[in-house]
């Protein structure tokens, strides 16, 4: 953890990781004796196809209803032990699927069946949920309709390395993926984003416009590389009516080795930061336990320790080692109790760090006031909410340890779930 | 799904840059006390006397409020002993008991707890508590009579602005500004001294505590409008340097202004709101009644933070 230097007269500056010979070839993690998928949807009744004892293969897609559009797909072979309701961040219900992994994988065949020709319906329906997790719902939404698809090629976050080389080692897949995303869509607009250090390394080998972005932190964060291409940041309605669709240069790669392979892919890689912050890579099965990899690498987890889903500055906490690593999990940090920092429930004393180290010239000190009185609206009228781009540099630098970036995540979830409820009130 | 390890979890970021508001306390305490012992230096026990009460009853107006109010304990953070030393370091070494204990209890209580305690006062709490006490209590503050029966090495015996306010710059033409920077002259136990305040905020400038934007447009708008003044007449207005190192401006530029619940924070109105500050203080002393202006000049501009805080750049991403 960087801490503040002695001379605090220039703000702290971090960098993204680049593509550098350094990363090593990632270890790949044995299957494990149980996988958990997740099926984003909720379980509301047992379901009439996925019961416990199913047979499932490898690449196998998994539905709780026939005709459903929301699935996971089995990343291993074996069968179904499990299957319960999971409780997602920010409420979110899913079902979480539970799969008893036999020794041996067999193939499922369905995909390489309908895989030819390539379409829209048969990417949302086969690989919604394949490593790097594409979102595939703007693409097909008629009434916003996309004009411009961004492949964000640079790490999510500090320490991550598993972006850039998904996208340096894979290029063929990248460039076919571009291909079947041009041909199912018929958008031309197409752009990748990567680091400027390391835009010679694709440029001319990537069938895309190359965009560079500094490699500066926050840069390359979704919302800001958004920014930077349109001018503009989605507003309450979200990123529907920009027209742009952002995809990771992950699934961009898992989309075209699925059509050149006829398989879907089903293993993630994953960056695994430790306690001393010496860095891994691995290629895990999507739900493979977090257990599994810490493992693997001699990672010790003690009560109060903490392990985070992503990076330092934008990722997420979770409860429990035995949890399943996803398909859009790029980084498992492990942080040791002793260097957790703590929140504090002190008043903003107005020092103004946050309002300097805002990338979007957010005036946080007076937005942060609004947000702990639950005044939403009005932090959001007056104080340019929906400018923040995400980066929690505001948290990171506040003395008074407020817990600025949450409340600005849940400001713009409760102004979501209102507009969502006027909306269904309309209708 | 339940795992026998219980794990910490939060929201992000995960990182901290490790800044927190009892190391600023503690800091301007640090930076703050060379002035202060520059004041013990001269005017011996009665200073140490003066700032040792006013640091203990901050800090115990501060501890009962919390225990009145059942709020968390907050002493800790060092808020109210910083407010306590800066008290002491605007009153003369002569204070007597009862002058200090009203002087923290106003800063404290009536400049800070009543509004909700650290970071939701709309006055510096220093300046708000001496401005009560310069006009209910005059001759107290007046240092010409409260150091009276101090025997005092200095060039000159009395206060510098109450001679230039009564005789003009004649007066104190004689002073010598190095004189004046060490703090060989009448004023209060800890804000004499330039060299001593100079240091201790360059300090906290370089290790970001306060910030420098406010300090260097006080410093300038204090230089400048003296300078104005004295090009326009000489002969009833005292040289810039004079107004530069007499009297609170340098602890005003430094420790004063800077004060972050009160100061704005963006780059344009720390520029006015420091300025103005200066220009002000310089009026107040050259055409006002009052022989000091910083104090009044530091809630005025106390007054307009928020206003001139509006004064932001355009977030990105906005259309309109």
């Amino acid at each position: 953890m960087r801490k503040r230097s002695f001379f605090g007269l220039s703000g702290p500056r971090f960098n993204y990781e680049l593509a550098t010979a350094a990363v090593g070839d990632p270890v790949a993690i044995p299957i494990p004796e149980t996988v958990t998928l997740y099926i984003k949807q909720e379980l509301k009744r047992t379901s009439s196809i996925l019961k416990v004892g199913t047979p499932v293969k490898t690449g196998q897609r998994l539905v709780l209803d026939e005709g459903s559009e929301i699935c996971t797909i089995s990343s291993v072979t074996g069968t179904i032990c499990a299957i319960a309701p999971f409780l997602a961040d920010y409420g979110r219900a899913w079902t979480a699927v539970s799969i008893k992994t036999e020794g041996k994988d067999t193939a499922d065949t369905e995909f390489a069946g309908a895989s030819e020709p390539p379409s829209l319906d048969t990417l949302n329906r086969y690989l919604a949920a394949c490593p790097g997790e594409p979102n595939i719902g703007p693409l097909m939404d008629e009434r916003n309709p996309v004009h411009t698809i961004v492949i964000t090629g640079g790490n999510s976050d500090l320490l991550i390395d598993t972006s850039l080389y998904v996208l340096k080692n894979n290029a063929d897949a990248v460039n076919s993926g571009i291909e079947i995303l041009r041909k199912t869509t018929g958008i031309e607009e197409i752009v990748i984003v990567v680091p400027e250090e390391s835009v010679q390394n694709y440029s001319g080998h990537l069938d895309a416009r190359i965009q560079a972005v500094s490699s500066r932190y926050p840069y390359a964060q979704p919302l800001m590389v958004l920014h930077h291409l349109t001018g503009r940041l989605p507003d309450e309605r979200g990123m529907a009516p920009m027209g742009v669709c952002l995809i990771r240069a992950e699934a961009v790669a898992a989309i075209g080795q699925a059509f050149s392979t006829g398989r879907l892919p089903v293993e993630k890689t994953i960056t695994v930061i430790d306690k001393n912050g010496v860095k891994h890579l691995a290629r895990a099965r999507v739900g493979t336990p977090v257990g599994n990899l810490l493992k693997t690498f001699g990672v010790e987890i003690n009560d109060r320790d903490k392990i985070i889903f992503g990076g330092p500055m934008t990722g997420s906490a979770i409860f429990s080692e035995d949890l399943p690593i996803g398909p859009d999990t790029d980084a498992i940090l492990v942080q040791d109790k002793s260097v957790i920092p703590l929140y504090s429930d002190y008043p903003c004393i107005n020092c103004g760090d946050c309002v300097r180290i805002c990338p979007a010239n957010v005036p946080v000190n007076m937005l942060v006031r609004f947000l702990e009185a639950g005044q939403y609206a009005d932090g959001a009228d007056l104080y340019d909410l929906y400018a923040c781009i995400e980066c929690g540099l505001c948290s990171y630098v506040c003395s008074s340890r407020i817990p600025i970036y949450q409340y600005i995540k849940l400001a713009k979830y409760e102004l979501d779930r209102i507009i969502s409820a006027e909306e269904m009130n309309e209708q | 799904m339940n795992s026998k390890k219980m794990l910490i979890v939060s929201h992000a970021p995960f990182w901290h840059d490790g800044s927190g508001i009892p190391e600023r306390s503690y800091h301007t305490i640090i930076a703050a006390l060379p002035a202060a012992f520059v004041g013990i230096a001269y005017y011996g026990a009665p200073a140490l006397g003066v700032i040792s009460l006013a640091v203990a009853s901050a800090i115990l107006w501060e501890l009962l409020l919390n225990y009145a109010g059942k709020r968390p304990i907050t002493v800790g953070n060092g808020n109210a002993a910083l407010i306590g030393l800066l008290t002491a370091m605007v009153l003369p070494a002569s204070a007597p008991w009862w002058l200090v204990l009203i002087g923290t209890f106003l800063a404290i209580i009536i400049g800070i707890q009543i509004f909700g305690g650290i970071g939701a006062n709309p006055f510096n709490p220093v300046a708000l508590a001496i401005a009560i006490l310069m006009v209910s209590y005059k001759s107290h503050l007046d240092f010409d009579t409260a150091l009276v029966n101090f025997t005092l090495d200095f060039p000159s015996t009395t206060d510098p602005l109450a001679a230039l306010k009564a005789f003009g710059p004649a007066a104190v033409e004689d002073l010598n500004p190095v004189d004046l920077f060490m703090g060989r002259q009448v004023g209060g136990l800890g804000s004499s001294c330039g060299l001593a305040l100079a240091l201790g905020g360059i300090y906290l400038m370089l290790r970001g505590i306060i910030r420098w934007e406010i300090s260097i447009a006080f410093i300038a708008g204090v230089f400048i409008s003296a300078m104005l003044f004295n090009m326009a007449d000489p002969v009833r207005y005292a040289p810039p340097m004079f107004h530069l190192l007499t009297g609170y401006t340098l602890i005003g530029a430094f420790f004063l202004a800077t004060e972050s619940s009160s100061s704005p924070v963006n780059f344009i109105p720390m520029l006015v709101y420091g300025a103005l500050g200066g220009v002000m203080a310089v009026l107040i002393r050259n055409i006002g009644v009052y022989v000091d202006g910083v104090i009044f000049a530091i809630l005025l501009i106390n007054l307009i933070n928020p206003l001139v805080d509006k004064i932001r750049p355009k977030a990105i991403g906005k259309v309109a």
